[in-house]
């Protein structure tokens, strides 16, 4: 995905498809966004160009699937100050390896919540608290430094939970 | 006094209802309502159908603040960080831009026996593109998504960013100073530029954040007032007012530049109609007659230096052909910027009278050729034309490296 600003007018994101066709999205600064498909023949001018309202987006996004969320967050994380978005990798020796989300207790100990599980290229968003960790999991985290720190300190005890 | 003004309240009114009427007549007809302003302008002023004296007054400080709103609403449209992000990438296409354009308009200026006053200010109004003008025909003609775009708006905001520094030295070459003056008008402003810059892009949340977005009728004062006395310090520190607006719309970001861009729009655009009508009520008709072949001339000349530029900055960024006749021909329209500098000297008095007359024809060729040099590359015989040179082009090549 390559992002372009358009001084004046937002941001235009675009992405060349394996099948050859060249897709993007416009943002403007007012809010609006714009669809826009590319001419196969001439790969730099657009033949579409579909007005999205919010709905429209969030439902496109929400079949188009979870990875845009990931996204999401990180234009969060630049609107919010102080609120991060972190990737931890769950080793090995943790001591929730093989043992339900629940138990970690991240939200309650650290105030950081847990929005997404990275798994063998694999989106998982939301995980519910019976969700099983494994070995090699990627947890993708929100919330202040302190949290952060707080939960990467909770996956990386090797010891006795407590 | 009763009668003076009541003559103005009557004039004042007929020609904005006037003006009105011809903002609709250029929507339906898909024409910036630019030209029009002008016209009506040139019809009623000196030497026109009609000459109106009463509302002369109120129309040139009409006109003042119209300039300082249009300079703050394209201010308001970059903030600090993307002028500043963008130049490195977009200082090629805009050094191709200033010499491709400003020389040709200096030369006509000194070939039309015009003194290198005339010569900088002609050079200006050659230069610089109309971002309004273009942005519009963008959007009209679905192009904000193409890949050329950027380019085009890069080559703008270049553009935009250099009459920072042009307009000053521009004002005080207008005002007799000599060149050495001017360097130094210019050094006052490279200087204010660049710590307006800084600061906005440091502390550019805080002062954005001292201005309430709570309320709109005080965000509304609040900013008017304060571009319009920033306008007024950076006039009487010789920086010209339009440039210490603009200033002001740059260091304004986030929630606050939104919200005062909805605000001022309205008011920008009542005030910038009026900028519009007094240039051409200052402009006496009379004299474009004679220079109306020299103004086509330039125009030729211009508009493809223009279309030049566009193809040759696209062409850097790997932009394919068509695509780079696109961003040439888009450029093509001057309009506010070119009228802001002709107005300039004609408030100064010190360039030939001529120049007011050669810039507003010179102006209406383009705002109105422009978006219509604009549509050639969607037309089918222009795609075709493109396609036969393309395949010109391949099969020379392919005899220049075939087997001999």
């Amino acid at each position: 995905m390559e992002q372009t600003a358009l001084p004046g007018i937002g941001v235009r994101h675009d992405m060349m498809t394996e099948s050859g066709r060249r897709l993007g999205v416009v943002s403007h600064r007012t809010g609006q966004r714009n669809l826009v498909l590319y001419d196969p023949d001439d790969p730099d001018a657009c033949t579409a160009d579909i007005p999205l309202t919010d709905e429209e987006a969030t439902v496109l996004a929400d079949i188009l699937g979870a990875s845009l969320i990931l996204e999401q967050l990180s234009g969060l994380r630049e609107q919010a100050a102080g609120l991060l978005t972190e990737q931890i990798a769950i080793p090995a020796s943790s001591t929730y390896v093989d043992r339900p989300m629940g138990d970690a207790q991240i939200r309650s100990r650290t105030g950081a919540s847990i929005v997404a599980v990275l798994r063998a290229g694999e989106v998982i968003v939301s995980p519910a608290p019976a969700f099983r960790f494994k070995a090699g999991d990627v947890v993708v985290v929100v919330g202040n430094r302190q949290g952060l720190d707080g939960a990467s300190a909770i996956f990386a005890d090797d010891g006795p939970a407590g | 006094m009763v009668h003076d003004f009541t003559t103005l309240l009557i004039q004042v009114g007929a020609l904005l209802f006037l003006l009105g009427l011809l903002g609709r007549l250029a929507r339906r007809i898909g024409l910036s309502p630019i030209p029009l302003y002008l016209l009506a302008g040139l019809a009623l002023g000196h030497g026109g159908i009609l000459e109106l004296h009463a509302s002369e007054e109120f129309f040139a400080v009409g006109a003042e603040i119209g300039v300082i709103l249009l300079l703050l609403m394209l201010g308001l449209e970059y903030s600090a960080v993307e002028l500043v992000g963008n130049l490195r990438s977009a200082a090629p296409a805009g050094s191709i831009d200033a010499v491709l354009n400003a020389l040709p308009g200096a030369a006509f200026a000194l070939l039309l026996g015009w003194n290198w006053v005339g010569a900088v200010v002609l050079a200006g109004i050659t230069w610089v593109s109309s971002s309004g003008v273009i942005a519009k025909i963008l959007a009209d003609l679905g192009r904000l998504g193409n890949r050329e775009t950027p380019v085009i708006l890069s080559v703008l905001v270049v553009e935009d960013l250099a009459m920072a520094f042009y307009l000053p030295l521009a004002t005080a070459l207008l005002a007799g100073v000599g060149f050495v003056r001017g360097g130094v008008a210019l050094g006052v402003a490279v200087l204010t530029v660049v710590t307006v810059l800084v600061v906005a892009i440091r502390y550019g949340k805080l002062i954005s954040r001292a201005m309430s977005v709570d309320n709109s009728e005080s965000l509304l004062l609040g900013v008017l007032g304060l571009t319009l006395l920033v306008a007024g310090v950076a006039a009487k520190l010789q920086v010209s007012a339009a440039v210490g607006a603009f200033l002001v719309g740059i260091a304004l970001s986030g929630p606050v530049a939104h919200h005062a861009t909805e605000l001022l729009t309205p008011v920008r655009d009542l005030f910038a109609a009026v900028f519009f009508v007094f240039f051409g009520l200052a402009t006496d008709p009379r004299h474009i007659p004679p220079v109306l072949l020299p103004a086509l001339l330039l125009a030729a000349v211009t508009m493809a230096t223009k279309t030049l530029t566009g193809y040759l900055a696209a062409r850097r960024v790997g932009i394919a052909e068509p695509g780079r006749w696109r961003a040439g021909l888009a450029l093509v329209p001057r309009g506010e910027f070119s009228i802001v500098i002709a107005g300039l000297a004609v408030s100064a008095g010190s360039v030939t009278p001529e120049l007011a007359a050669l810039a507003a024809a010179y102006v209406l060729i383009t705002v109105v050729a422009g978006p219509m040099l604009a549509r050639l590359p969607d037309l089918a015989w222009f795609k075709r034309w493109l396609r036969a040179r393309a395949a010109l082009q391949q099969t020379r090549t392919a005899s220049a490296t075939g087997p001999a």
